[in-house]
């Protein structure tokens, strides 16, 4: 390994991602927008996840009259209330899913529609049923609210906006960006010169990472500044989570970038992989009850680690010893990965 | 003079095509040779092969008399037909980046001036002209202070102006007494820039000498061309070889001075005709039935 080859390549690279405006600027933009978003919608409101159509009301803030729906249902904090001129109006939307639910305001017995085929349709058909139905004396249920610091959703999801930007960014900036280096004769031009496949790959990985963990501390910043996200645990043992796991995700990238000249190709292959990882390793939503052999699949994603022992040094203020397996995987994923690239690495094919 | 390169029986083969055919050659050190071929002819096969870019199916190839090492690739310099640079780098920084890759690169500055880069070196390299990103092509060959270069169609898709500014810093870093391996299919660069040429078709090599030896052997001497309908007149008298082309006539006389001297006897009026030398164009086309550029 010869340092200065490897640093040419290295600074190379830098200076093409900082100079590359457009780029650059997309790589800080688009998680702080996600996590921008989020915390507009989701700022000291609870999420109203049930739409519920009523009829005949206005579209915005329907008034409902004492009695036109029931109170409890009414009342429901998950539920959102959207007015129809019209019965028709009202099931051309719930025809399209554009509501879960849809009530006639007035008269008794009160008339409900219901798409068959819509889950959260049943959970309302039910909620209304049960907000009908007196309380029976002696089946009561007592609430206990969970103790400790309160994890909002934007605190859960910030970790994960993060983490997918993260693998976006490595696949792409590693495996698309050396295929197409491949394809227009750059790599075949250093083939020319003394510089090694060893020196280039951790050229390429190490400058990819730098950009990764450099990308994520000013994203961190920024986003922390404006919505003050949960940290209970150590920012060494966070920053220890996003270099491996940032590790593991260069180092797939490099398997992805070791063959091929087809940018077409490449980028099917890098939806292929980077999709499944978004929607499994829970960025967006958990999977716990999702079948075991998709839990078990998830598994073998880098990202799934990473966000694990993220969340659980954020939100648990956990400690090496609790992460210790995800951080184990995510550098044995790092030194598997880093092999096969090398391994499959070729200049020109 | 000692021979830098030797080239024994080298072929390609990509399943039934045969792109290079067992061709040897050895290449003088100081000297510039050229592989002369049209578009196809194997020429860039040839000298990836060489350059090891490209694997051979079979041959060998002897540098410095010995098999290729791992100090081949500082040793020699590079100029690929088609490439491209790595992005948002100004010349001057493409330039240091390949420079940092050698041992014993040339002083920045100096390649800067040599290739005529100084006014655009701070700008990026996809913003330049085609005669001037050449220009950086060839100054990236040359940052490691090359004893061998490879240039694979240094002019193409130049203007003539552009194409003789390069012709001009090739022609200094042969003055300088480095060893270079030309390929083109521009048969005025082969004859200005080559002291050897291989003449490549069909993934062989059908003709090989001096510039000079090749014309001389398969063309002769020059040729003279005369208006098409003089051809009455002559035809009974003309003892030479003769061929018709459009409205004209061209005649392949042994001895110029004689076939003069017998047309100016028979009176013939020379006022619209022609002397033409052969060139690298005539060989081929003498050897092939074709024209480089078909």
């Amino acid at each position: 390994m010869n340092v200065k080859r490897f640093w040419a390549m290295f600074i190379a690279r830098n200076r093409e991602f900082f100079r590359d405006r457009s780029a650059f600027g997309w790589n800080f933009l688009f998680p702080f927008l996600l996590v921008a978003g989020f915390g507009i919608i989701f700022d000291g409101k609870v999420y109203k996840d049930y739409k519920v159509g009523v009829f005949p009301a206005e579209r915005t803030l329907p008034v409902i009259a004492t009695g036109d729906l029931p109170v409890r249902f009414q009342h429901l904090q998950p539920v959102e209330l959207i007015g129809f001129k019209s019965l028709a109006e009202g099931l051309d939307k719930l025809r399209h899913h554009k509501v879960d639910f849809l009530v006639e305001l007035g008269p008794r017995p009160y008339r409900y529609w219901v798409n068959e085929s819509s889950p959260k349709g049943y959970v309302l058909e039910r909620l209304f049923e049960g907000s009908l139905a007196p309380p029976v004396a002696g089946n009561s249920a007592r609430r206990i609210p969970i103790e400790g610091l309160e994890i909002r959703y934007i605190d859960w999801l910030f970790p994960g906006i993060l983490g997918m930007n993260m693998m976006f960014s490595a696949l792409w900036g590693v495996g698309y960006v050396v295929v197409r280096y491949r394809k227009n004769g750059v790599l075949k031009r250093l083939k020319a010169t003394p510089l090694t496949a060893l020196e280039y790959l951790s050229a390429q990985m190490l400058s990819r990472l730098f950009l990764l963990m450099f990308t994520l501390v000013v994203v961190w910043t920024g986003c922390h500044l404006i919505f003050s996200f949960n940290m209970v645990g150590s920012y060494l043992h966070l920053a220890l989570v996003f270099f491996l796991g940032s590790l593991s995700l260069t180092a797939l990238g490099l398997i992805l970038a070791s063959r091929g000249t087809s940018e077409e190709l490449t980028t099917g292959i890098l939806n292929f992989i980077s999709w499944p990882m978004m929607f499994l390793s829970e960025v967006w939503f958990s999977i716990e009850g999702a079948p075991r052999w998709v839990q078990w699949f998830a598994q073998a994603f880098p990202l799934t680690h990473l966000l694990t022992a993220a969340r659980k040094i954020m939100s648990d203020g956990a400690g090496l010893v609790a992460i210790l397996p995800e951080i184990t995987v995510l550098a044995v994923m790092s030194v598997v990965f880093l092999a096969i690239g090398a391994c499959l690495f070729s200049w020109t094919r | 003079m000692t021979t830098v390169l030797q080239v024994k029986d080298l072929a390609k083969h990509y399943g039934a095509l045969k792109a290079v055919a067992g061709v040897s050659f050895g290449v003088d050190g100081g000297t510039c040779f050229g592989l002369l071929g049209p578009n196809g002819a194997g020429k860039t096969t040839t000298i990836e092969m060489i350059e090891d870019i490209t694997a051979p199916t079979s041959g060998e190839i002897y540098y410095k008399e010995n098999r290729r090492a791992g100090s081949f690739r500082e040793e020699v310099g590079i100029q690929f037909q088609h490439t491209a640079l790595l992005g948002f780098l100004t010349v001057r920084e493409t330039l240091q980046t390949f420079a940092d890759l050698y041992t014993r690169p040339h002083e920045l500055d100096d390649l800067i001036g040599m290739c005529q880069l100084e006014d655009i070196q701070d700008r990026y390299n996809d913003k330049i002209s085609g005669g001037q990103r050449q220009r950086l092509l060839l100054a990236m060959a040359l940052v490691n202070r090359p004893e061998l270069l490879f240039l694979d169609e240094p002019s193409t898709g130049l203007d003539p102006h552009a194409r003789h500014e390069l012709w001009k810093i090739v022609e200094e870093v042969k003055a300088q007494g480095k060893t270079i391996i030309l390929t083109t299919h521009y048969m005025e660069e082969a004859a200005k820039l080559c002291d050897q040429i291989a003449i490549m078709d069909f993934g062989k090599i059908i003709a090989r000498g001096t510039p000079e030896a090749l014309i001389h052997q398969y063309c002769g001497g020059p040729s003279l061309t005369l208006p098409k309908q003089l051809l009455e007149t002559v035809k009974p008298h003309l003892q030479y070889s003769y061929r018709e082309s459009g409205d004209k006539l061209e005649i392949f006389p042994e001895d110029t001075n004689e076939c003069l001297a017998r047309l100016i006897e028979m009176g013939v009026d020379l006022s619209d005709m022609t002397v033409r030398s052969p060139n690298l164009e005539d060989v081929f086309l003498t050897l092939t039935g074709r024209q480089l550029r078909d």
